[in-house]
């Protein structure tokens, strides 16, 4: 492998590592893109053939992640942490949600188990929904 | 059969000079031992005043592993899929983790009060991952 494919892999995991520090940020391709000190088409394909999903999936699965550790952890209302998560609409956030997790926020709540008291990077990376399955 | 101690981890880096940087001259770390042993670089680092564990910077390549194979290391290392991580604890983790801002490290996930403590991730230059905990006395 050579030497600019491991430039480009760091490159491309300290875009993937903003999104999952700034998910409540209003992260865009663009910013992600500078990040990475690459164009916007170059950051949306190089990203998917790293990490096997497009950025935007990857932002989209990391705040829906964050919401259902908080709708688990905390009593704060949906609305709230729609927001709190980076969504910018409840009706976008209810809807994906339901999407990827099969049920909307509030029977998600309702079945809620105990939290896990691992470090908190290990839950991240295990429980965002993926795409693969 | 009883083992008493963890006296030696390892973690693969890409460049040592570089990861000698970032370990000491970043996190603070002392050097332990760095000898050629002419088919290595046996490069170890520890904690302050902990020398009894040593974290091994070892550079992936031949002879030790063909260079298909190193490739793919070096590969998962720069994607963070590599496994392994180091963890560290700290009495201030919201000190350390400004201290690590000001240097220029990269945070992957601010300092987040949990139950068992206050931690931070932080990624070295190659795509390793550490966390950094102020922990709370185990009940």
């Amino acid at each position: 492998m050579s030497r600019a494919v491991e430039e480009s892999n760091r490159a491309m995991l300290r875009a993937r590592d903003a999104m999952d520090r700034s998910y409540a940020q209003p992260l865009d391709i663009p910013a992600l893109a500078r990040i990475a000190h690459v164009s916007e088409a170059h950051f949306i394909r190089t990203f998917r053939a790293t990490f096997g999903e497009t950025p935007h999936r990857y932002l989209q699965r990391r705040r829906v992640e964050r919401a259902m550790a908080l709708l688990v952890e905390t009593d704060r209302d949906v609305t709230d942490i729609c927001y709190a998560v980076g969504f910018g609409s409840l009706g976008t956030f209810s809807r994906t949600f339901r999407q990827i997790v099969g049920a909307s926020p509030s029977d998600f709540r309702r079945r809620r188990t105990a939290p896990v008291n691992v470090p908190s990077c290990f839950a991240k990376a295990w429980t965002r929904p993926s795409s693969f399955g | 059969m009883t083992m008493n101690a963890i006296s030696r981890s390892q973690i693969y880096v890409l460049d040592q000079d570089e990861a000698l940087d970032f370990y000491v001259g970043k996190l603070g770390m002392e050097l332990n031992t760095d000898q050629d042993l002419g088919f290595m670089r046996w490069l170890t680092v520890n904690l302050p005043g902990d020398p009894e564990r040593e974290i091994l910077l070892e550079k992936p390549g031949p002879p030790a592993m063909d260079p298909a194979t190193a490739a793919q290391v070096r590969e998962l290392l720069t994607k963070g899929a590599l496994g392994g991580a180091l963890f560290m604890t700290t009495d201030d983790a919201h000190k350390t983790h400004e201290e690590l801002v000001a240097k220029g490290v990269d945070i992957t996930d601010e300092p987040t009060e949990r139950p068992y403590g206050i931690d931070f991730g932080i990624r070295d230059p190659f795509g390793n991952r550490i966390r950094i905990g102020q922990m709370f006395p185990r009940a």
